[in-house]
């Protein structure tokens, strides 16, 4: 049996961790208790479990100097129908409609997307393109990491013993026009992803590529990105010749596994298509 | 805060709330059916929104406002969406149908007029396997237009 405390402030937290050696954090639980229940967590009977959604300085969202400050314990279902998100970066929203279900989305965090650290997490690939930088937290004070460097593989990220992930920041700073995400999964809800991918393009008047980022989940050990084929396609149109000639850079950038989802060789068909169906924007930014 | 009424427990803090509800309390409303958060067969409301049970722990619960099926109805009248689900044969075995209203009760209360569109996302975290979507469906937009929000707020 484990104990299971609700610390409603970081200083409680900091106290559990003095006080016991062994133990787990988690947020929305939805990861976390999956994988207890099933035995996959390395030390599946810890003294204590420690459930972070009681904190509420890291339930809040809020803007500093053009910064957007999203506590780690915001749920995917408030970010959903906040307008901050919603107006300033729409690729994130995008993303968290497809995440789960709707109960998923009621108890899942943004920090516990990230925590977990899985190459299918639906938040991921939006956070790497709008470089989210992450606020770590200890009894020490704080620092700060970006989230491509917080990631180091599946399941492993960068949360040394006493840190606690408390926020998610991101710049306010930018222009691209379209805001793009699609995943695709055996099914629409509760799927998990064969392959995703995100986009920020800013495109001339003339439908010409000014600046793209692109990221895919699940088809890699992190998230993939590709400078190379961002750099193809500037100064180009978005049409399928184009795209499709980044094919062979996309390639090299991707190495995707067979696992019960889908093939390896599967995946790479989907990661390229899901680039060339940005053709969709060709000469224009909406759909 | 349990259906209405405080109740005061003692639970083992890491029994899963599904455990606890059909269990110790003996509401076997809410049902287990993956037990990963993948059928939406043991949604409950926690401060009315809808939630996995089967993925909380009873600390979790201290505190907090729990809705289960067995709490719907009042005095004794069936909720709008009781209603509609027996009216348009929406229950075929019943093991989602608690699941199912529960989570329309969320939609609902976030959008009191959705379109059938919304209503399907809504309800995508709860599978039937009697094959009832349709009726479902068909139930959750009859208790709408009986509940008199019919249309987009």
């Amino acid at each position: 049996m484990s104990d299971v405390l609700l610390p409603k402030n970081l200083h409680e937290v900091w106290k559990i961790f003095d006080k016991s050696s062994e133990t787990l954090v988690y947020a929305g639980g939805t990861d976390l208790l999956v994988k207890l229940a099933s035995s996959r967590v390395p030390h599946s009977t810890p003294n204590v479990l420690v459930c972070l959604e009681n904190i509420e300085e890291l339930r809040n969202i809020r803007e500093t100097d053009g910064r957007v400050r999203i506590g780690a314990c915001v749920t995917h279902s408030r970010l959903l129908s906040h307008p901050l998100i919603r107006d300033n970066f729409p690729v994130l929203p995008k993303a968290l409609r497809l995440l789960g279900s709707p109960p998923v989305r009621n108890m899942g965090t943004l920090g516990g997307n990230i925590c977990t650290a899985s190459p299918a997490g639906d938040a991921l690939p939006a956070l790497y393109l709008l470089d989210a930088e992450l606020e770590i937290s200890s009894q020490k004070g704080s620092r700060f990491i970006p989230i491509g460097q917080f990631i180091k593989g599946p399941g492993y990220a960068e949360l040394q013993s006493g840190e606690i992930l408390i926020a998610i920041w991101l710049d306010k700073n930018n222009d691209y026009t379209i805001h793009h995400f699609e995943k695709v999964g055996q099914r629409n809800a509760l799927a998990i992803s064969i392959a995703s991918m995100a986009a920020l393009i800013k495109l001339s008047s003339e439908g010409i590529v000014e600046k793209i980022r692109l990221a895919w989940g699940s088809v890699a050990p992190t998230i993939a990105l590709s400078s190379e084929v961002e750099t193809v396609l500037i100064g180009k149109p978005l049409s399928q010749v184009v795209l499709n000639e980044a094919r062979p850079l996309l390639n090299q950038a991707i190495s995707p596994i067979d696992d019960i989802r889908a093939k390896a060789e599967y995946r790479r068909t989907v990661a390229a298509n899901l680039l060339i169906r940005l053709s969709r924007y060709n000469g224009h930014d909406k759909v | 805060m349990l259906n209405g009424k405080e109740i005061v427990i003692n639970a083992e803090p890491d029994q899963r709330v599904i455990d606890l509800l059909r269990e110790d309390l003996g509401l076997t409303g809410a049902k287990e059916g993956c037990g990963a958060g993948e059928c939406g067969a043991c949604t409950i409301l926690v401060d009315n929104e809808s939630r996995l049970s089967c993925l909380m722990l009873a600390a979790q619960l201290e505190g907090k406002t729990i809705t289960t099926i067995e709490g719907i109805a009042k005095e004794g009248e069936f909720h709008p969406l009781q209603e509609a689900f027996i009216e348009y044969g929406a229950v075929q075995c019943g093991f989602c149908t608690p699941g199912m209203i529960l989570s329309a009760v969320d939609l609902l209360a976030k959008n009191p007029g959705p379109t059938r569109e919304e209503i399907k996302e809504g309800m995508s975290g709860n599978l039937c396997r009697c094959t009832g979507y349709q009726k479902i469906v068909d139930s959750v937009e009859m208790a709408v237009s009986k509940m008199g929000k019919k249309g987009r707020q």
